[in-house]
C-alpha cells in the first residue's frame, strides 16, 4: 500500500464519518477495540507492504499526476505489469509437516485447553464425516460432503473467531458449526431430514444452518454467500457490533462474479468481513489451472484494495493465528481481509463423485498421509505433553460409538409433518397456501392408499 | 476459437448407433439421444461448439457430452470456470460473430446467475440490431424437479423463459424428442432454451430408423399427440408426459378415453393442436411440475378459453407443483410434485362434471 493510497483512504474515511455524523449512523470512536483486549494487535500483523516516503511537492512536480486515488508517478519506460511475478506469494505457517514449531514464527499462543479442544474437534469432524459418508454409501441418506483434508481450516478458523461473528459458509465447513456447539445429533437429524431437523427437512443433507449459532444456512448456489457476508458485515458495522462477518468459499467459487463484487464492495464500504478461501486444488473435476491463471486467490485482494494473506491451510496454528489477526483488523479498523488457505480436497467432491477418474490416486494419498492436518496438530500437542495414545484411542472409540448411535436415532425419528411443507414460504401463510394445505390434507385422508404412510398430519 | 472453423469435419459415428440391428424398433436412452444429436451436429457444422462446467474432461455432470472432448478436442468442447454469467455472455458474443454455441448449465437453476445475458442479450439482440445480429445459441441442461436435491436444484423455468419474446423454449420427453428437438435447436438461427430432465436421462424409448438418421429433425412449435382419445385432453411436457400416458392407461380401464398431448415446444406454443383436441374432447387437464401461478398450464387454459370456450363441458383442471419451494424430505417432496393419481383424479373430475350434478371423485 502506498502512502498516497493510505492518504486517500484516510480522507474518504473522514468523509464517511462526516456524512454519517449528520445522519447519525456511527460514531468513529466506539467501534474500536482496545488493543489490550487482544494481545496480538501488534504492528507486525499489519500489512507487509512498506510505506514509501513521499517527499516531493505534488503541485509543482512535473513527474507526478494528482489523480483520484492519489499521486501517480510518471516514468519514461513503457513498462507493462507482468501477468505474474517471478516468485509466488509466500505462505505463512507455524508448524512444519512434522508438527514441529518453526523457529522464529509469529503466532498467537494457544492454551492447552484451546489446543486440545481444537484437536478433539478435528477428530470429531473427521469421524463424523467418515460415518455420514458411509451412511450415504449404504443408501441411508441421499447425499453428503466431507471435509477430509480441510479439518484445520474448518476448526482452527472457527476457534479464532468470536461467537458473535456471523458465518456465511459454502458447504464444506461443517467443522465451524461443530466448533460452535451444533451437536452430533443435530447434524444427524439434518442429514436424515427428520422432524427434529432444525431445517424442517427443507434442505439437502449437509446444508446446515443455525441462526442461534450465527451460521447462515448453506445455499447450493456457489459463491452467493460472499456478497451476503459483505452485506451482513455492513449491518454489523452500522449496529456498532463488536463482530465481523466471515465467509468461506472454494477456489472454484472465486470464479463467480459474486466473489469479485463481494471483494470490491467490502473494500469500498469498509466492511468488517473476512474472506476465507479454501484453495483445495479442485472444483469437482476442474483443476485450478482451468479456473484461473493468477497466483491463486491471494493476489486478487490487492487489486480490490483488500489486505490479504496466504496461509498453510493444513497448519491449524497458522490458520488460528491468521484468522485471529484478521478478525482484529477487520473489527477494529473496519476493513475486509482476504485469507487464502492452501490445502487439498482429499475426499471426493461429494457422494455423487469419483475423483480417481480425473486425478491420480497417489496425489490423493500423498495429501492424505503426508499432509494430514489432524496428524500434524496431534504431534504438536503430544510434544507439549497435552495428549497421548490413550487419550487418542479413548476419543476415537467414544466418538465412533456415539456417532453410530446418533444416526440410528436420527433414522428412527419420524419425518417432518405435512404442515412443514407450507410454513415459512412467507412470514404469515397467505390464504391460498392455507387452502392448499387443507385440500392436501383432505385428499390424503380420502385416498390414503395413494400416499406414503410416513406423512403425519 | 478461429481453429474451430478449420477443424476437420468427420462423419457421425456415435456408438449407440452401431449396437442396433435394422428391422426391430430399437431402444435408446434420452442420454444417448442427446449425445448423438450433439455429436452429429458438431460433426456436420464446424461452427457448433459446446461449453460449460465439467462438459469436457468429466463428460458433463450427467455424462451428456460423453466422448465429445476426445472427438472434437478442447477448442470445441470447453471446460469453463464456475462463472455462469461469464460463459453465457461469452457464448452470446461468440454467437453474434458466427459461431453456434451450445451452452450447458449443470442445472437450469444455475442459469439464474446468467439470466441477464439470456434475456437482455440473447433474446433481444436480433430485434435491437434490426435483424443485423442474430444469436444462434442453445442453452441446455436439466430443468425442474429431480429427486432429493431441494429447492435450489428443483425449480422449473419453463414458464419463465416461455414468457420472453425472442426465445424459443423446447422441452423434450422421449429419445425421439431429444434427438429431433436438439438438432432443430442447434440448427435454428434464434436463441433456444432446451429444458431437459435429469430423471429422464437414463430412460429408454423405442426409436425408429428415421429418428436415428442423422438428417432427422423436428419442427419447433409443434406438439405431438402421444395418445389419441375422445373424452378428455391432457397436456404435459417433459417428464409429466410419461405420467400423463400412465394416467391415460388407468383411465382407459375405467372407460375414459384420454388424449395426451406432448407439448414439445413451450414457446412457440402449439395452440392449434391443443384447441383442436379440446374441441374434440371438450375437457382439459393441464399438467406441469412447475408452480401454478403464471405457469404453462395457465397460458394453455387462457388459450382454450379464448379460442374454444364454447366447446368446454367442464372447468379446466390444472395440475402443478405445490406453491412452495421444493422441500428436501422425501415424504414432503412426494407431496409437492404431481403424481399419476393426481392426473387420474383430475381427469375423472372433469369427465364427471360434464354430467350435471354427478358426484366428484
Ligand atoms: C452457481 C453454481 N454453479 C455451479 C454449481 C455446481 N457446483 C457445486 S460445487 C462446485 C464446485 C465448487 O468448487 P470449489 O468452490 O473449489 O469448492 P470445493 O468443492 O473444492 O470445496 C460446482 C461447480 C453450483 N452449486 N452453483
Ligand atoms: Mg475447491
Amino acid at each position: 500500500m502506498s502512502l498516497a493510497f493510505d492518504m486517500m483512504r484516510k480522507s474518504s474515511t473522514i468523509l464517511t464519518h462526516l456524512k454519517s455524523k449528520k445522519i447519525n449512523f456511527f460514531s468513529p470512536s466506539t467501534a474500536l477495540l482496545s488493543p489490550q483486549r487482544n494481545p496480538i494487535l501488534t504492528n507486525r500483523f499489519n500489512s507487509t507492504t512498506a510505506h514509501i516516503p513521499f517527499t516531493s511537492n505534488p503541485i509543482h512536480d512535473q513527474h507526478v499526476i494528482d489523480f483520484p486515488g492519489g499521486n501517480v508517478k510518471f516514468i519514461p519506460e513503457m513498462r507493462f505489469i507482468p501477468e505474474s511475478s517471478q516468485d509466488r506469494i509466500p505462505c505463512y505457517r507455524v508448524l512444519d509437516h512434522n508438527g514441529e514449531q518453526i523457529f522464529g514464527t509469529d503466532f498467537v499462543q494457544v492454551s492447552e485447553d484451546v489446543a486440545v479442544k481444537m484437536y478433539s474437534n478435528m477428530v470429531t469432524l473427521q469421524t463424523m464425516d467418515n460415518i455420514f459418508y458411509e451412511a450415504q454409501r449404504q443408501g441411508r441418506i441421499s447425499f453428503y460432503v466431507t471435509t477430509v483434508g480441510e479439518e484445520a481450516i474448518n476448526i482452527a478458523s472457527a476457534a479464532a473467531l468470536s461467537m458473535d461473528d456471523v458465518i456465511f459458509p459454502q458447504y464444506r465447513e461443517q467443522g465451524a458449526l461443530l466448533w460452535r456447539g451444533f451437536t452430533l445429533q443435530e447434524f444427524a437429524n439434518q442429514c436424515f431430514s427428520n422432524k427434529f431437523d432444525n431445517g424442517k427437512g427443507r434442505q439437502m443433507p449437509a446444508h446446515y444452518g443455525s441462526n442461534k449459532l450465527n451460521y447462515m444456512t448453506v445455499a447450493s448456489t456457489v459463491a452467493t454467500q460472499i456478497p451476503h457476508a459483505v452485506g451482513a458485515a455492513y449491518s454489523l458495522k452500522m449496529d456498532k457490533k463488536d463482530a465481523c462477518a466471515v465467509t468461506y468459499f472454494g477456489d472454484g467459487g472465486s470464479s463467480e462474479g459474486d466473489f469479485h463484487a463481494g471483494l470490491n464492495f467490502a473494500a469500498v464500504m469498509e466492511a468488517p468481513v473476512i474472506f476465507i478461501c479454501r484453495n483445495n486444488g479442485w472444483a469437482i473435476s476442474t483443476p485450478t489451472s482451468d479456473q484461473f491463471r493468477s497466483d491463486g486467490i491471494v493476489v486478487k485482494g490487492q487489486a480490490y484494495g483488500v489486505r490479504s494473506i496466504r496461509v498453510d491451510g493444513n497448519d491449524a496454528l497458522a490458520i488460528y493465528s491468521a484468522v485471529q489477526a484478521a478478525r482484529q483488523m477487520a473489527v477494529s479498523e473496519e476493513r475486509p481481509i482476504l485469507i487464502e488457505a492452501l490445502t487439498y480436497r482429499v475426499g471426493h467432491h461429494s457422494t455423487s463423485d469419483d475423483s480417481t477418474k480425473y486425478r491420480p490416486a497417489n496425489e490423493i494419498e500423498w495429501w492424505r498421509l503426508a499432509r494430514d492436518p489432524v496428524a500434524r496438530l496431534r504431534k504438536w500437542i503430544e510434544r507439549n505433553g497435552w495428549w497421548n495414545d490413550m487419550a487418542e484411542s479413548e476419543l476415537r472409540n467414544n466418538l465412533r460409538h456415539q456417532l453410530l448411535r446418533t444416526i440410528q436415532v436420527a433414522e428412527s425419528v419420524e419425518k417432518p409433518p405435512l404442515a412443514d411443507m407450507f410454513s415459512d414460504v412467507y412470514d404469515v401463510p397467505p390464504s391460498n397456501l392455507c387452502e392448499q394445505m387443507k385440500w392436501l390434507k383432505e385428499t390424503v385422508k380420502k385416498h390414503p392408499r395413494e400416499y406414503p404412510t410416513n406423512i403425519s398430519m | 476459437m478461429l481453429g474451430v472453423i478449420r477443424h476437420k469435419t468427420v462423419r457421425p459415428t456415435f456408438s449407440a448407433f452401431r449396437h442396433f440391428s435394422s428391422s426391430t424398433k430399437q431402444q435408446m436412452t434420452v442420454r444417448d439421444a442427446l449425445n448423438s444429436a450433439l455429436d452429429e451436429e458438431m460433426s456436420a457444422d464446424p461452427k457448433v461448439f459446446l461449453m460449460g462446467e465439467e462438459v469436457g474432461e468429466y463428460q458433463g455432470a450427467y455424462k451428456i457430452s460423453k466422448g465429445l472432448l476426445e472427438k472434437y478436442g478442447p477448442e470445441r468442447v470447453l471446460d469453463t470456470p464456475i462463472t455462469e454469467a461469464g460463459f453465457t455472455g461469452i457464448g452470446v458474443g461468440a454467437a453474434y460473430y458466427g459461431l453456434k454455441p451450445v451452452v450447458e448449465f449443470m442445472t437450469f437453476n444455475f442459469s439464474m446467475q446468467a439470466i441477464d445475458h439470456i434475456i437482455n442479450s440473447a433474446a433481444k439482440s436480433n430485434y435491437m440490431s434490426a435483424g443485423q445480429i442474430s444469436v444462434p445459441i442453445v442453452f441446455r441442461g436439466p430443468n425442474g424437479a429431480a429427486a432429493g436435491v431441494g429447492a435450489q436444484h428443483s425449480h422449473c423455468y419453463a414458464s419463465w423463459y416461455g414468457s420472453c419474446p425472442g426465445l424459443k423454449v423446447l422441452a423434450p420427453y422421449s429419445s425421439e424428442d431429444a434427438r429431433g428437438l436438439l438438432k432443430a435447436a442447434i440448427r435454428d438461427p434464434d436463441p433456444v432454451i432446451f429444458l431437459e430432465n435429469e430423471l429422464l436421462y437414463g430412460e429408454s424409448f423405442p426409436v425408429s430408423a428415421e429418428v436415428l438418421d442423422s438428417s432427422f429433425c423436428l419442427p419447433i412449435g409443434k406438439a405431438k399427440i402421444e395418445r389419441e382419445g375422445k373424452d378428455v385432453t391432457i397436456t404435459a411436457f417433459s417428464k409429466m408426459v410419461g405420467y400423463a400416458l400412465k394416467a391415460a392407461e388407468i383411465l382407459a380401464k375405467e372407460g375414459i378415453s384420454a388424449e395426451v398431448i406432448n407439448l414439445r415446444s413451450i414457446r412457440p406454443l402449439d395452440r392449434s393442436t391443443i384447441n383442436a383436441s379440446v374441441r374434440k374432447t371438450n375437457r382439459l387437464v393441464t399438467v406441469e411440475e412447475g408452480f401454478p401461478q403464471h405457469g404453462v398450464g395457465a397460458e394453455i387454459c387462457t388459450s382454450v378459453i379464448e379460442e374454444s370456450f364454447g366447446y368446454l363441458d367442464a372447468p379446466v383442471e390444472r395440475i402443478a407443483g405445490a406453491d412452495v419451494p421444493m422441500p428436501y424430505a422425501a415424504n414432503l417432496e412426494r407431496l409437492a410434485v404431481p403424481q399419476i393419481e393426481d392426473i387420474v383424479r383430475a381427469a375423472k373430475r372433469a369427465c364427471h362434471r360434464s354430467v350435471p350434478m354427478a358426484a366428484t371423485a
